[in-house]
């Protein structure tokens, strides 16, 4: 046993410019999200929210921030994990070109790691033993997936939404009752005080026998039509009651599917990822259910259910352990699905 | 609530639509004949069918993948008989967020680029553009859409006179 080996996960796939260090894929020495509010830049002051977004001004704070928090030096590191897709080229492009930098001066492994993946990942920061195979959903502002993931690097889509996220619908219908941004935790909030039966919105999809895809665009749209005819009829819209009755067909869909998903491939545990993995009554009736079939529920620290670089860090140990390295000439993939690594 | 005329919307193109398969149906219409380098800058209401009709265009550019909503992603892309950019403007604030994506490789690319919420940043869109915009219908908010087409700039006259045709078989 030598040292513990401390990977670098870079992050820059959509908004957040993001960096970690972890240990052994499992302790996190540091994690920085330029979007968080506590980050400020060396010369003082909050990042304003435009500038998180060009991420090639903030990398370098960000990643400095990320070496000095955990107290280590580039030295220190064994790897440099990065996210490469799927999501914007632009913005994967600066992750990738100073990853792949780094790697090349430090003399280090180049990890490329699928950004989903990574949110999957973000559960081997619990603490928990993780066994497979496992079912895991990753719910998000940009992702509704269900996947089956045999071993490392095996992952098989068993279902997605055909239209909108589960989390985008969420922040559209928030926005649209004027509640703000992220719209899921006022929603969630709202929910719990709400009658759950006052309004009936459509369970899409439900009804195909054995299909695991989603559809979250009619519930929105009903959602919407809901709110409009209430409101020309003059009626004080109940805003507790709409969310308790959305979430409630957002989350039977949800629930439903996994159920599904269960009971077809029989894994022993079921990892929740992705930013509405953070949502109450998701978490509760997922356990209620899963409990019942006797599966474990496993969901990743809240820090770590957005997007991070610690999640990135995590899936890139064990691509490290397995010897699945990226080659010099790597690029960014904005349409990447799972399978084996995209190194063209 | 109709789009304002004036001397510039040379033609306009409406077409009732009423469901969500027939929106489809007729964005696969407009995907079969759309030629390379179009772009289709979409808006109305949040739940007028906007991704619906996008994922028609797909459809028509024989695009075997799923085509769902970039509200979150920014931008989507995929490869049918030629390639298709599919982006959504509703989650940006200002201009200057636009700057990242890149757009100017598109909207003069050999594709076809699709802008959902393209209404929001009119200063960015191209001269040469159709622009689409779907209304709920009052009278039917479930189902019924009406969608105008109006044709900005040079476009393809063959193209235009093609989804003339498929006007006027939806009427």
């Amino acid at each position: 046993m030598g040292q513990p080996l401390l990977i670098l996960g870079l992050e820059t796939s959509c908004d957040d410019t993001a960096a970690a260090v972890v240990q052994e894929g499992r302790t996190v020495l540091s994690s920085i999200v330029s979007s968080q509010d506590s980050f400020h830049l060396p010369f003082g002051g909050v990042v304003p929210e435009i500038a998180s977004r060009c991420h090639l001004e903030v990398i370098n704070a960000v990643l400095d921030a990320a070496l000095k928090q955990a107290g280590v030096a580039f030295s220190d590191l064994g790897g440099v994990a990065v996210s490469y897709g799927p999501g914007l080229v632009g913005s994967l492009l600066v992750g990738v070109s100073v990853a792949k930098s780094l790697a090349y001066t430090l003399d280090l492994p180049l990890i490329a790691v699928n950004h989903l993946e990574g949110h999957i990942y973000a559960n081997f920061l619990t603490g928990a033993a993780i066994t497979f195979p496992l079912l895991s959903l990753i719910v998000s502002g940009g992702h509704t997936s269900l996947l089956y993931m045999e071993d490392h690097g095996q992952i098989k889509v068993l279902g997605k939404t055909r239209d909108d996220a589960a989390g985008e619908v969420y922040d559209k219908i928030a926005r649209e009752l004027g509640l703000g941004f992220p719209g899921g935790p006022v929603l969630d909030r709202l929910a719990g005080r709400g009658d759950a039966t006052a309004f009936s919105f459509p369970r899409a999809l439900m009804g195909e026998k054995g299909k695991l895809d989603f559809s979250f665009s009619g519930v929105k749209t009903a959602v919407l039509n809901c709110i409009r005819r209430e409101t020309e009829k003059g009626r004080q819209i109940n805003l507790a009651d709409i969310a308790a009755s959305f979430q409630e067909a957002v989350v039977e869909v949800l629930v439903g599917k996994a159920l599904l998903a269960v009971r077809q491939k029989r894994t022993k545990q079921f990892l929740l990822a992705g930013g509405v993995a953070a949502n109450s009554q998701l978490r509760k009736r997922l356990e209620q259910v899963l409990t019942r079939e006797g599966v474990e529920l496993v969901r990743p620290p809240v820090e770590y259910c957005t997007d991070n670089g610690a999640m990135v860090a995590a899936a890139g140990y064990y691509y490290l352990q397995r010897g699945r390295l990226a080659a010099w000439n790597l690029n960014a993939v904005p349409n990447l699905g799972f399978g084996p690594l995209k190194n063209k | 609530m109709l789009p304002a005329t004036g001397l510039e919307w040379k033609l306009l193109l409406t077409i009732k639509s009423s469901s969500e398969e027939m929106t489809r149906k007729i964005g696969c219409l407009l995907g079969k004949i759309v030629p390379p380098g179009t772009v289709l800058a979409l808006s109305g209401d949040l739940g007028a069918g906007k991704t619906v009709l996008a994922q028609g265009v797909g459809l028509g550019l024989g695009v075997a993948e799923t085509v769902n909503s970039p509200s979150y992603v920014l931008m989507n892309l995929y490869q049918g008989r030629m390639e298709f950019y599919h982006f959504d403007f509703y989650r940006l604030e200002e201009e200057e967020e636009l700057f990242a994506l890149g757009l100017e490789e598109y909207f003069y690319g050999e594709g076809v680029t699709l802008i959902e919420w393209a209404d929001k940043f009119p200063g960015v869109l191209p001269p040469d553009r159709l622009e689409i915009k779907m209304l709920k219908d009052d009278t039917d908010l479930e189902k019924t859409r009406q969608i105008y087409f109006v044709p900005r700039g040079k476009l393809d006259v063959f193209f235009l006179k093609e989804l003339g045709k498929i006007a006027s078989s939806c009427a």
